[in-house]
């Protein structure tokens, strides 16, 4: 707790996330590109989707993105409701728009692999609609959060949001488990993987990718919202002098 | 100090809750959410003939069979448990074929078998290249 603490400070955090931002997303897009090269030029194509398992590099690093997006909301919520941080709620804030554009990613990637795998571009199964229903909260967020800023809020109430949205991650995760679906079972455990080797090794890459490069956006959103607050902050002053 | 141990204890309770409703709601949901009928199912508490439903399981080993009008198609789908006879018409997906998974769209008829209006394939979690393919499909794992 104490680096959490240390951090809070937003001069402090500041000093941190500045170098780390433009590191963090550089070597995230060079991931992205030696991924993409790889899955695309490397991999032997899958023996009955052919080409098409290739979706396979974006789709599922966006899906974790997408779900670990908001469980880095329903933390920062949490921190920001119990330790009153300003920080964690300015951190809640800026994962939500990434976090909705890799759940649509997600969301488009599949339904474009559906199309030749399964014969439908969109079917409501219990995984198709848990992901969608996120997608959904996502918006629901930013818009709950945007209006209690604009109104003067003290963001406890998105923050409440943040914590109650978390339903939809164990049942977007054990949908395909516990319920029949048309989309298929987990392939990746932690320890093991039904997908074969030689077409699973670039997907390392892509997650590792997908994820610095979403940190650092997180952390570019972050600084810029800081920013905004304090020249907000020093026109409000202007004004009253 | 005290108020901020209550809020962290609030908090945790809180996400502890929602995780669990959600856990209770994915158990107490699974009839209802269920995409497909599998065969045994159907057998069991079948859905009334002519309701439209779906029915899914895997094709079995040489069931497929073709009519002479070249259009319709009749399968057995099983799960194991139970076999359910199905007759289709129209264009199947690329990915059909038998011992593979597929997910019939259409109405149970009054002696229990299937007329299917649609088809989709339903694709397993297993992904390979083709040299790898084959009898280890069979098999149905992947030893390494």
């Amino acid at each position: 707790m104490p680096a959490l603490h240390a951090l809070a400070n937003p001069t402090r955090f500041l000093k941190i996330a500045r170098p780390l931002t433009g590191a963090l997303t550089w070597v995230g897009i060079a991931l992205i590109a030696l991924g993409c090269w790889a899955g695309l030029t490397q991999t032997p194509p899958d023996y009955l989707q052919g080409d098409s398992v290739r979706i396979l590099y974006v789709h599922v690093p966006a899906a974790w993105l997408g779900m670990g997006g908001w469980s880095g909301i329903a933390i920062a919520s949490i921190a920001f409701l119990v330790w009153r941080h300003p920080l964690a709620e300015v951190a809640a804030r800026a994962i939500a728009l990434p976090g909705a554009l890799f759940a649509a990613i997600c969301l488009v990637s599949g339904s474009i692999w559906g199309r030749p795998t399964w014969g439908t571009w969109w079917q409501w199964d219990g995984r198709l609609t848990s992901m969608l229903l996120l997608f959904f909260v996502y918006c629901g967020y930013i818009a709950l959060a945007r209006a209690d800023a604009d109104r003067g809020g003290d963001g406890r109430i998105p923050a409440i949001f943040g914590i109650a949205g978390s339903v939809l991650l164990p049942i977007i995760r054990y949908s395909v488990v516990w319920w029949n679906t048309l989309h298929q079972g987990p392939s990746i455990g932690l320890t093991s993987s039904t997908i074969d080797r030689a077409i699973l090794w670039p997907l390392p890459i892509m997650l590792a990718g997908f994820t610095l490069f979403f940190i650092g956006v997180v952390l570019m959103r972050m600084r810029a919202m800081l920013a905004t607050a304090k020249a907000e902050a020093r026109m409000a002053r202007m004004a009253r002098s | 100090m005290k108020a901020k141990h209550q809020r962290l204890t609030l908090a945790l309770l809180a996400l502890a809750a929602v995780v669990a409703a959600g856990l209770l709601a994915l158990s107490a949901l699974k009839d209802q959410a269920a995409f497909f009928y599998s065969p045994s199912d159907a057998l069991r508490d079948g859905p009334p003939p002519g309701k439209a439903v779906r029915l899914g399981g895997m094709v079995a080993a040489n069931s497929v069979a073709r009519a002479a009008d070249g259009v319709t198609v009749h399968f057995v789908v099983t799960d194991g448990k139970g076999t359910t006879s199905v007759t289709f018409a129209g264009i199947v997906p690329d990915l059909f074929r038998e011992k593979s998974g597929v997910v019939a769209e259409g109405h149970f008829n009054a002696d229990r078998s299937f007329t299917a209006t649609n088809l989709l394939a339903k694709h397993d979690e297993k992904y390979m290249p083709p040299e790898v393919a084959g009898a280890m499909h069979e098999t149905k794992t992947l030893v390494r």
